[in-house]
């Protein structure tokens, strides 16, 4: 394996055109777009969690009309392309917007017509779609006779959720968690076609102004399997962090 | 806004005559459908290949498939999607001119199904490996004995009970497959997201289109969902069902 990969890096280091890499405009903008690749990813992830939370909470355990509307939420968001909820949200809400009056006047206007917030908001959702049915499952996994003591004890519900219900389910949930933020980082470059700069829409400048096609896309892939890589060892260092068994 | 009007209008811009863009919408859904069905069987066949390669194949083999599956699924589609879509039709074209052939216009649909072909097929060989190894090993071994040829051996011990563990996973790569089309868009190809975003901006009805498309693409991935369940009721039928022996 490391002999191919070898051979493959000297191909590419000596018969490919890198001469642009010099030139240093586009070192700047290769790095704004790394950064905004990596808070898009790091804010999307935290808020798809918050919500997925209550999402798997109400499916695992809610009543039935909050375990309804869960789970056909869970259904649109991994039914549909991500690039048609983008371009819904962008196209079709950003549309909507300025004909409502108490929107176009409010303060969030001018945050509201830039692209980021459709990019974020579309990306979260879709976190919160796959990590809701995740985490349905990792409700289920807590073993009921806690629960049950739980309550025997007197222990409040909220409390019961707090120390015992979700640290267990986050526990169980971590490997997968890992995956699904490699699975959301591949999703980001969908925001460029809604002309957010991250480092794909960044490649792309590079390969309008250079005529150079393959090498900005050879960067991007290495800088994707970069971040990639750090994700999983970000998580490999949190799963050995987090203690393994208490059932 | 009363709801009587605003009906009206979204049913006339969803007919299926002319002024309304149904129809557009169906042929461009078909194409989707399409692409979709060829990508994901090409997926199966580089599948099958990958994953007795990677469990049979030479040290050599082995690496190259590895590099295959890893770089496949570290980079993200839409990237590969644009790399394929370059490299595919400007390097058959160059084999064409070295061998002496004419320069060939690469339909847009075959492009599409090589390169989404070529993804699924990296998921479907982790997929298909998996699937592999969980028949149990003595069953080979048992047919090896008996004097089973390989492909023999393949058709009739291997693959029918693989199928049980594989259907699961291949039933997440056809949802996939179908949602990936999308992707297609971006390179230009008119498949649903593509002639969607053209009728709602002709008739500025951003809304009322993507909405549309959002229930196609729902109808698709809900059927798929009962279409595989019912699969893999069949294929595990025989099997002792957990808890049940």
């Amino acid at each position: 394996m490391a002999a191919v990969a070898v051979l493959l890096v000297i191909w590419c280091a000596t018969s490919l055109n890198w001469t642009w890499l010099a030139s240093e405009k586009y070192h700047s903008l290769i790095l704004r777009g790394i950064w905004t690749t990596c808070w898009l990813l790091v804010v999307t992830m935290v808020l798809g969690m918050l919500l997925a939370i209550p999402l798997g909470l109400a499916q695992a355990a809610g009543p039935w009309w909050l375990a309804m509307p869960a789970r056909a939420f869970c259904g649109l968001v991994r039914g549909t392309p991500l690039l048609l909820q983008l371009w819904l949200l962008y196209y079709g809400l950003g549309s909507l917007f300025p004909s409502i009056p108490w929107i176009r006047e409010s303060d969030l206007w001018p945050i509201l017509r830039q692209a980021w917030p459709y990019a974020v908001l579309a990306l979260t959702l879709s976190v919160a779609g796959y990590e809701g049915e995740v985490m349905r499952g990792a409700f289920k996994g807590v073993p009921h006779g806690q629960l049950e003591a739980a309550k025997a004890m007197g222990m409040p519900r909220f409390t019961i959720f707090r120390r015992i219900w979700l640290p267990q389910a986050i526990q169980r949930v971590l490997p997968t968690l890992g995956g699904e933020t490699v699975l959301t980082l591949k999703a980001t470059p969908l925001v460029a076609t809604i002309t957010v700069v991250d480092i794909y829409a960044v490649s792309s400048r590079i390969r309008q102004d250079t005529f150079v096609v393959y090498e900005p896309l050879l960067l991007l892939a290495v800088v994707y399997m970069a971040i990639a890589g750090l994700i999983v060892l970000l998580f490999r260092w949190l799963e050995n962090r987090v203690p393994q068994k208490t059932a | 806004m009363t709801g009587g009007p605003l009906l009206a209008s979204t049913l006339d811009l969803l007919a299926f005559s002319p002024p309304g863009w149904g129809a557009t919408l169906l042929v461009a859904l078909s194409k989707s459908i399409m692409i979709a069905i060829g990508a994901f069987a090409l997926g199966l066949l580089i599948g099958v290949g990958g994953a007795y390669g990677k469990l049979y194949g030479s040290p050599v083999t082995r690496d190259l498939l590895g590099i295959y599956t890893t770089v496949v699924r570290a980079v993200p589609e839409l990237v590969l999607i644009l790399i394929l879509y370059f490299a595919f039709t400007s390097s058959l074209n160059n084999l064409l001119l070295a061998w002496g052939f004419e320069r060939v216009q690469i339909s847009g649909f075959v492009a599409g199904i090589v390169v989404l072909g070529v993804v699924q097929g990296a998921y479907a060989t982790e997929v298909l490996r998996g699937a592999i190894l969980s028949v149990p090993s003595g069953q080979i071994e048992a047919a090896r004995a008996m004097g089973m040829p390989p492909l023999m051996l393949a058709w009739r011990v291997t693959f029918p009970q693989m199928l049980a563990a594989a259907i699961p996973g291949l039933a997440n790569l056809w949802l996939i497959a179908t949602k990936d089309t999308a992707l297609l868009a971006v390179v230009g190809y008119a498949e649903l997201t593509l002639v969607t975003r053209q009728a709602a901006s002709t008739t500025k009805a951003f809304f009322t289109f993507f909405m549309a498309a959002g229930v196609l693409y729902l109808v698709i991935s809900i059927l798929s969902t009962i279409l595989f369940a019912k699969a893999e009721a069949w294929a595990r039928r025989g099997q002792v069902r957990p808890g049940s022996g």
